[in-house]
């Protein structure tokens, strides 16, 4: 993965979340952060540290995200993906 | 037999009634034996399972004080009948939601009513494994012996997806049963299984918490939220233990090609696209509950005419062949008209839910939802209420959240129904016709959309302070999986909507017959004989200050004036006077509470125009025109009908929405609320609109 446009650059200055990955770039989550009910369901529904996700898309109004996790597809605000931090 | 599914009678009763009332086979009457729950992730083809294992032997109800359905029915193991309860789909069992709650007291035994299962069958989805499975772990922790159904076990092969169900039943120490429910494969072996744990009754090993890190009171299901370092520790060693399982019982050959539900959704979720056929989607679903459904309900309701007529004639005249002809099959007919908008409304639903597109539709529309504060879901229900609030209201059951969904019914009556269009239109008719704005425009038009839009900008604004006051609460999670492209069952997608139209019948049906019943009461008695009805009018005159009608009062416009509906009427006047209403209007506002295209026949008897009259006929619209006070000023203006149509954008005034959300939100403070607030809004926007107006100089 280089690192190819000044947005990314920025990105990578940044904690690196599931919200900024771009789309199709195979990543692995590190932690969910928060005590709230959403990182808990986050984690029930399998987006635990370790586990890899991709970003698949975004709505067409820019905000829900699509992910791929375990196989399967698992959709999530931008606030909530934020709280995912990943590596690539 | 009513209440037999509200949890306060005994056990046994339960199963034997419903296999009374299916008239059912005499092995069947045998007392069930075996109490097992269904359960599984959402998606993971639980409810055609649950159809399969119990046919049509299934009932519907809430579970008690609450919104969420209980299903249950009799499945029939062998010569053993169990009692099978199909939990809410979940993902979890951490009680952070309703619905795990509720899950929750029926694998502990806690729920009323229900014995602690003796096996729960877990239906987990071959194309899914590592999720399923995490609700299995938890399952299991809750000491109950489980008995997993692999379903989906011919789209994983689609997929070249090789699940070893005998290894994963080796690893899990419990059994693994590949089920094919629509083709009943699997089946025989499901009952076999079930019923070779039952006997042994093992408590499960969870291998994953015996770890030393969890002690023993780590080691209870009922975790607090509070509490979170140990429980993501727990969640974490669940999905380590799954991952480990998964590993070794499935074989995924690679295949490059993307699997169909992503080219699929390459086009439907697509930016453009996307929208494009959303919109489309959408404009089919309210195009057939709007329009196609009016043969069926014209059907309906000239059925219900002819058989007005039929027991109007063939009854002696009276009390009883009123109450029957002008009471009940009037009042409950006028609500069953709404059935087949209801019917069409579920199997679209059923069909959009079922084939996964509701989540894609909820995606794609999340952003502008949440901006009200709601959540994407919420879209549908309110669009269907432009046709009519009680379809509406019905789907607002795909949203998960409970303050979400509240919101969401509380703001669905104000989408212009169907029934305000007789108002808009009689009002219309009567005084802005022949004018236009801009020259081409006409004012009736321009009106009628003003009065679409009145509605939606109050809808969005109670929405916003809803969201921020009673019902706030953080925003709920909008994390929701986009289940893969399905084919919908047939029978699921029937059953669902038959199970739904029997809902709507049997409880609306009770609460409106009553509602129907005292309205008809209240213009029905006192009755007026022409003698009576002079004394009543002159001890009336005595009073108030009303002075007797000019217009001469016969049949039943002087029953009418004379009834308590009547009295009423003039009871309220003071109240609605500042909004240009007199007695008259009132007590049309107090007959359309019933339904709001009641006011036009309401209008049509005071003012002696004959019943039939309808929201275009001349007599009515002239009589309105010509109507005067009793100083001889005119009672209508233009300015009294834009207040009359405001207030009916607004005013509840429709018993069967009332009887919908009584019944939907399960809480009578909450349906009472909502006819308060809208009433309030409704008197207070009629009133600044009439004031307003006459500062202004009209009217």
């Amino acid at each position: 993965m280089e690192v190819k446009s000044k947005k990314e650059e920025k990105k990578i200055k940044k904690k690196m979340t599931l919200a900024n990955l771009a789309a199709g770039s195979p990543a692995k989550v590190v932690k969910v952060a928060g005590k709230t009910v959403v990182s808990r369901r986050l984690m029930e529904m399998g987006v635990v540290p370790g586990v890899a996700v991709t970003v698949i898309k975004t709505a067409p109004f820019g905000d829900p995200i699509q992910i791929r996790v375990r196989g399967y597809s698992l959709a999530m605000r931008k606030s909530e993906a934020e709280i995912i931090e990943v590596s690539e | 037999m009513k209440r037999v599914f509200q949890g306060s009678i005994s056990k046994a009763a339960i199963p034997l009634g419903i296999v009374e009332k299916n008239g059912g086979e005499r092995q069947n009457a045998a007392k069930p034996q075996l109490t097992i729950a269904l359960s599984g992730n959402p998606n993971a083809g639980k409810t055609t399972l649950f159809n399969v294992l119990t046919g049509l032997k299934q009932k519907v109800a809430n579970y008690p004080g609450v919104t969420v359905e209980r299903k249950e029915g009799v499945w029939k193991l062998g010569d053993t009948a169990a009692r099978l309860i199909d939990l809410p789909g979940l993902y979890s069992l951490d009680v952070t939601s309703l619905d795990e709650q509720i899950a929750s007291d029926v694998l502990t035994g806690q729920m009323s009513g229900l014995a602690k299962p003796d096996v729960v069958v877990a239906a987990v989805d071959a194309t899914n494994l590592e999720r399923n499975l995490y609700l299995v772990t938890q399952l299991l922790e809750f000491k109950i012996p489980v008995v997993i159904a692999l379903t989906m076990v011919d789209a994983a092969e689609k997929q070249s997806l090789e699940v070893d169900s005998r290894k994963l039943s080796k690893l899990l120490k419990i059994p693994v049963i590949p089920v094919i429910a629509t083709q009943r494969k699997g089946i025989s072996e499901l009952s076999e299984a079930v019923l070779r744990v039952a006997a042994e009754n093992k408590a499960p090993r969870l291998p994953w918490l015996a770890d030393s890190d969890f002690s023993e009171d780590v080691k209870d299901i009922h975790l607090s939220l509070s509490d979170d370092a140990a429980a993501n520790k727990k969640i974490f060693a669940r999905y380590n233990y799954i991952s480990d399982i998964y590993q070794e019982s499935v074989n995924q050959k690679q295949t490059l090609e993307r699997n169909i539900s992503d080219k699929i959704d390459g086009v439907l979720t697509h930016k453009f696209f996307g929208l494009v056929i959303l919109i489309a989607v959408l404009l089919l679903v309210f195009q057939t509950i709007f329009s196609w459904a009016s043969l069926p309900m014209d059907l309906l309701e000239q059925g219900f005419g002819a058989l007005g007529d039929f027991v109007k004639t063939s009854l002696p005249e009276g009390i009883l062949n009123d109450l029957l002809v002008d009471g009940i099959i009037a009042g409950v007919g006028g609500v069953l008209v709404f059935l087949p908008q209801i019917l069409l409304l579920f199997l679209f639903l059923s069909i959009l839910e079922d084939t996964g597109y509701m989540a894609r539709a909820a995606f794609l529309l999340d952003k502008l939802m949440s901006r009200v504060g709601l959540h994407g879901k919420a879209f549908l229900p309110l669009l269907s209420s432009f046709a009519c609030a009680i379809p509406g209201i019905m789907a607002t059951r795909t949203i998960e959240n409970r303050h979400d969904r509240l919101a969401t019914i509380l703001i669905a009556p104000f989408m212009s129904c169907s029934a305000r269009l007789p108002v808009y239109t009689l009002m219309i008719g009567a005084f802005f016709t022949g004018q236009t704005v801009f020259g081409f425009l006409s004012v009736g038009a321009v009106l009628m959309l003003a009065m679409y839009f009145l509605g939606i900008i109050v809808a969005i604004i109670v929405a916003f302070i809803l969201k921020r006051t009673i019902l706030k609460s953080p925003p709920p999670p909008f994390v929701m999986e986009l289940p893969p492209y399905r084919l919908p069952n047939f029978r699921t997608v029937l059953q669902n909507m038959f199970t739904r139209a029997g809902l709507f019948l049997k409880r609306a049906g009770t609460v409106i017959l009553a509602i129907s019943i005292i309205l008809w009461a209240l213009t029905y008695f006192p009755r007026t004989t022409e003698k009576v009805q002079s004394e009543k009018f002159t001890a009336q005159s005595q009073n108030e200050t009303v002075v007797n009608d000019e217009q001469p009062s016969t049949g039943e416009s002087a029953q009418l004036q004379n009834s308590y509906a009547g009295r009423l009427g003039h009871f309220i006047e003071p109240v609605i006077e500042p909004l240009g209403f007199d007695w008259k209007i009132g007590v049309a506002l107090i007959a359309s509470f019933a339904a709001r295209e009641v006011l036009v026949s309401t209008l049509s008897i005071i003012y002696n125009t004959g019943k039939d009259a309808n929201e275009e006929s001349e007599t009515l619209i002239s009589a309105i025109r010509n109507a005067k006070k009793d100083d001889g000023s005119a009672v209508w203006s233009p300015l009294t009908a834009l207040t009359l149509m405001v207030f009916f954008v607004l005013a509840i005034q429709c018993m069967s929405t009332i009887a919908v959300v009584r019944r939907e939100t399960n809480s009578w403070s909450w349906t009472l609320f909502m006819v308060a607030y809208m009433t309030g809004l409704a008197y207070l926007a009629a009133f600044l609109t009439y004031q307003g107006g006459k500062l202004l100089g009209f009217g």
